[in-house]
This record gives C-alpha cells, structure tokens and sequence, in this order.
C-alpha cells in the first residue's frame, strides 16, 4: 500500500531560491504513508546581520526527502521558538505536530560556525534529543546535514546519510558536428554546492569512490580511448592507471582501498582484473571467452560480483577470492547486471529487465527476493546511499538522462533533474570523516 | 614497387652509358668515334628515361584513377556499418560495405581506427563490452581478407557517442554501429 502512499505532488525544493548555485534541483514525487510530522523552526541567528545559510531549510529538505518525514510550513507556525522556554506545545499540538526541532547558529573565531539545537517530543511534552555541530562557516550546509543525520538517526535508529557527497556525469550536448562536453562533478547529497573536478570534449565514464571517500577513480577517453584514471580529491593529483588495447573500465576499489578492480581486454575479451595499487601488479580473476565486467565488491572484500553473459544472457555471478570459486548470483529475468552491494552484504541493487524494459530492482541475498523498485524504462546505474536507505540511479525524462531516487523499500521516491545537459551513473559517497 | 623499378631500369641505363664513355678515351680518332658513340649513348639513355618516365606516369595515373574509382564505390556505401540489437553479427549491408572499404585499403598503406557503438538499451559497462565486440567482428573481418592486424585499431564508445539523442528505435538503430575513421 505504501506505494498509494501520501504523495507530495512535485513539491520544488528548489535550492537555487536559497541563492545557491546547484546543477540539481530536488523534485519529491511520492513519500511513505504516515510520515512523521515534524517542525524545523528556522535557527536563530547569533551573529551580526543575517545568517549566512537557511540551515533549517537544509535540515528539514534532508529529512523530508527521505519520505519519512512531513515538513510543517514556515507559515503555520505560531512562534519561532529558540530556547526551550519558548516552546508552547499546544501551538504545535495544534498543527498536529509530532516532533519539533529548534536551534541557534552562532559565530564562532576563525570564519567558524556552530549550530545547537533541541529536538522535542510535542505529545510526550519533553526534549528527546539535544546537540552541537561546529565547523568552517562554509561548510554551513554540511553542518546542517549532521544535524540532520542526528535527527534520523534518533527516530528512526537508521544512521543517517546526509552529510555526504554524490559523483555524478553531466554531459552537454555540443550540437550538429561538434563534440559534446563531458563533466565529472562533486555535489552535496542533495546536489547542492557542485564543483566540477573534470572537463573533456572526449567521454567519461565509471566515477568510483575510494572507501576513505578522499579520492576517487573514473574511465576517460582524453587519451582517445578509455583509461582508467584516479584523482585525489584535496590536492586534484591525477594519476593514469591503465593504459592496455581494448577496454580499461569499471573501476572498483576494494574495501581496504589497497585494490583496484578492473576490466581489461587486453587478452581478447572483457575479463575481471585486480590491480594491487602499490605495485600496479594485475591478477586476472576471470579466464572466460564471454563478456566479465562491472565488478563490485562485498563489503568484507572477500568476494566480488560481476555481470557475465557466459550463460548467454548477462546475469550476476559471485567470484569467492580465497576457494578461486564462481558462483551464479541472480536467476530472474533475462538479463540482470551491474551490481552494487549494500554496506549490510545482504541488499544488491541492480538493472533488472522486465517486459523490455529497464528497472532497478534489490536483490536480499538471504531470502533470494528480488523487488523491481522503480517503473520507468531506461534505468540504470543504481548507487546505493552508505546507510543502505536510498538507491540513487539514473533514468530518462523524456530524451533527457536524469537522477532519481527510491527508498529500499520502494516506499518514497525523488528525482534530481539538471537544470541543463544529461545527468548520468551517480555514486554515493561512503560515510565521510569528521570534516 | 613500380616506381623502384622504373628507376632502377633508368639508372642501369646511365651506368652503360658511363661505360661506354670511360672504355673510349686511348686515341684522337677513337676518342672522335668515342664521343659519338658516348652522345649517342646518352641520347638513348634520355630517350629511354622520358620513355620510362611516360610509362611510369601512365601507370600511375591509371592505378590512381583505379584507387579513386574504389574510394568512390567506399564513399557511396558510407563509412558506418549498423548492427541489430544486442548483436555484433554483420548484417549483409554491412559486409558489401566493408568488401568496398577492403578494396580501398588494399590500394594504401593507411592505418584506420574501427569505433564500436551500441544504443542506450542495458548496462554502460556492457554496452562498452558490447561495442567493442562489433568492432572486432569488424576488425576480424578484415583481417582475415588480407588488411593487416596492425594498421586497425578498435575502439569500444559504448553507448557514450549517440547520433540520435532520443529513445526508440529510429533512435536506436543509428547507434547501433562501427564508424571507419581513416588515422593517416
């Protein structure tokens, strides 16, 4: 029934109306039946002027976009409350208000800046949680986001996933004759505040996270045919990884970050291929005249999934690293491919297709269920968020690529449209560090 | 080839002549009968120099009208072979045209680059795979009608390089495809 659910039609949270500059916008298009209903007061500005970010705004866009959660509008409220002396809780009973969370952000030495806040109970009339976040005043939405995270984490005893980043593709269409532009960018996990790590007029393809999620590795076409290259995120330092006849793809890093998991064709046809990074030695993990790609590792990096098309029809196998071992994965469908595994090693997300068409679809790999999650028909790429909630994926607006979102349960659902150009093969980040 | 030997003919022709010249130079009216002889002998010479020259110019201007007429035959089936779905089979449109793209390639020494491509239906990855297993059947077709492995290069595009932009078949079906692009 959930997907009957409470339906937010189109609600725009358009980031742009807070001034900032965002390729995505966020488009929520179905939340879970009986959301929550909660109170984000806007935070009381501490310092001089006005605040230098709506963090409120941020806080309650993360917690409605997971469709768990129902927003309480800026209009209705009665008072904006800061301190818990403020709060009266029949003005929230009164807006049918589960949970009302407060705060203030204050300045702090140094271009800091630090948000406290207080999350109440409204019927049970008590504070539940309360907390602080500081760090660089640039880093406001961030800080937001953890806050946010806190928020979910205390509700709904799920850690929460929004203090982290997505990699995503863009691609401008250069016109009749010309090139397209191709860029590989780093967003916000709501799309906010992207930076584009990298240009080409040649495709890219493939943008991986390292599992410290400090740097990251892609497939680019720069050198007229594909190479696998990896870029550290703080100092923008490229290394080239490969540089074989034939394919150099589907790059995946193991979960100690000391492997890289390939495919080359350098032999003849796509294999599977572990490259140690120390030393750039390669173990060819697959000897098979089929096609062997998109590896994906488990998360104990004691075996790896990949797609193979030896049985005719690209299926999902297992390849155990210590027995040397290969075991076929998914039996559903004819054609199943490109695997990527939950950080519980039990859900993986995958392209499923049915009637024709492309879905995502989770397979749990105790009960052997497979749910199809989305129902548009060219979906591809699914990420999956660290927490495990929310599998990222691109699909086609009409001849547009754009990203979409749906919850593991296929209960709340959210598009990420580009306000220009295809968006394609988003990747969520791992959890990141303190900062 | 021809053009060696053409010159190799023109040059022995002058060697002769040399000999002639330097075997007569012992008395004035040897050295007379010599110089004649050695005029004579170099006015051969030239006559058959332009004559080989003619010859060799004649030559190529008829294995370069034969290479023009090839490359036109080329042109006119395009530089693009088109493949069904999920397939890297050669369709028999695609084998004519590449039967004009070996005839061409017969009369050089180029080096071309076979760039494989597939429509947006299934996996990025796969589709790379997918491409560049059309581009070999390319490349393998080639090869075994005589084009040397070394002066081909393939290279899978996936699914990243559309001509038609949109979703459908109309779309689709010019995706599908090996483009021949000529390096040098």
């Amino acid at each position: 029934m959930k997907n009957l659910a409470f339906i937010l039609m189109n609600i725009v949270l358009a980031l742009a109306a807070t001034g900032v500059r965002a390729d995505l916008t966020i488009e929520i298009t179905q939340g879970m039946d009986n959301p929550t209903a909660i109170a984000v007061v806007p935070f009381a500005w501490q310092g001089a002027g006005t605040a230098p970010e709506d963090v409120a705004q941020v806080i309650e866009s993360d917690l409605v976009r997971s469709g768990q959660f129902s927003p309480v509008a800026r209009t209705d409220m009665l008072g904006l409350p800061s301190t818990q002396e403020e709060v009266f809780y029949r003005d929230w009973r009164a807006l049918e208000t589960e949970y009302l969370l407060i705060g203030k952000a204050s300045p702090e030495p140094n271009n800091g800046m630090r948000l406290d806040y207080e999350l109440f109970d409204v019927l049970r009339q008590t504070r539940v949680f309360s907390g602080m976040e500081s760090g660089p005043a640039a880093d406001a939405r961030m800080l937001s986001h953890r806050v946010a995270d806190k928020i979910y984490e205390h509700l709904t005893g799920v850690r929460g996933a929004f203090a982290t980043r997505l990699l995503y593709v863009s691609v401008t269409r250069g016109g009749a004759g010309n090139k397209d532009y191709y860029r590989l960018t780093m967003s916000d996990s709501d799309g906010a505040r992207p930076i584009v790590l990298l240009e080409s007029r040649e495709p890219l393809m493939a943008p991986v996270w390292a599992p410290d999620a400090k740097q990251i590795a892609y497939v680019s076409f720069e050198t007229g045919r594909p190479a696998i290259f990896r870029q550290d995120l703080a100092t923008g330092k490229r290394e080239q990884l490969t540089n074989f006849q034939g394919l150099n793809s589907s790059p995946a890093w193991s979960p100690d970050g000391r492997t890289m998991a390939m495919v080359l064709s350098k032999d003849g046809n796509p294999d599977i291929f572990l490259m140690d990074l120390a030393t750039h030695n390669l173990t060819n993990i697959t000897k098979n005249f089929a096609i062997e790609t998109e590896p994906a590792w488990m998360p104990d990096g004691k075996s790896l999934l990949f797609t193979s098309d030896r049985g005719g029809k690209p299926q999902i196998y297992q390849y155990d690293l210590a027995s040397g071992a290969t075991k076929r994965v998914t039996y559903e469908g004819s054609y199943n491919a490109r695997a990527r595994v939950a950080q519980d090693g039990r859900n993986v997300v995958m392209v499923h297709q049915r009637d024709g068409n492309f879905h995502i679809a989770i397979l749990d790999l105790v009960t052997n269920r497979l749910q199809v999650l989305t129902s548009t028909a060219l979906d591809e790429s699914p990420s999956i968020a660290p927490n495990g909630s929310v599998v990222l994926y691109a699909t086609k607006s009409g001849d547009r690529g754009i990203l979409a979102a749906v919850s593991v349960d296929g209960g709340a659902k959210f598009r990420l449209p580009a306000r220009e150009g295809d968006v394609r093969e988003p990747a969520w980040s791992p959890y990141l560090g303190a900062n | 080839m021809k053009h060696v030997s053409v010159a190799g003919k023109i040059i022995s022709l002058l060697l002769s002549a040399a000999f002639l010249v330097a075997c007569s130079s012992s008395s004035t009216k040897e050295e007379e009968e010599a110089a004649a002889a050695a005029a004579a002998a170099a006015a051969a010479a030239k006559a058959a120099q332009e004559a080989a020259a003619a010859s060799a110019s004649a030559a190529d201007a008829q294995s370069e009208a034969n290479r023009l007429r090839l490359m036109d035959a080329a042109a006119a089936y395009g530089n693009v072979f088109y493949f069904a779905y999920d397939s890297s089979n050669l369709t028999p449109e695609a084998i004519a045209a590449l039967d004009a793209h070996i005839a061409v390639l017969k009369s050089s020494n180029s080096t071309i680059r076979l760039e494989g491509h597939t429509d947006e239906r299934g996996t990025r990855e796969y589709n790379l795979a997918l491409g560049e297993r059309r581009a070999n059947s390319v490349r393998d077709y080639m090869v075994v009608r005589g084009i040397a492995n070394y002066r081909i290069e393939a290279v899978s595009y996936g699914e990243e390089r559309p001509i038609g932009y949109g979703s459908g078949e109309s779309n689709w079906a010019q995706n599908r495809r090996v483009e021949l692009v000529v390096v040098n």
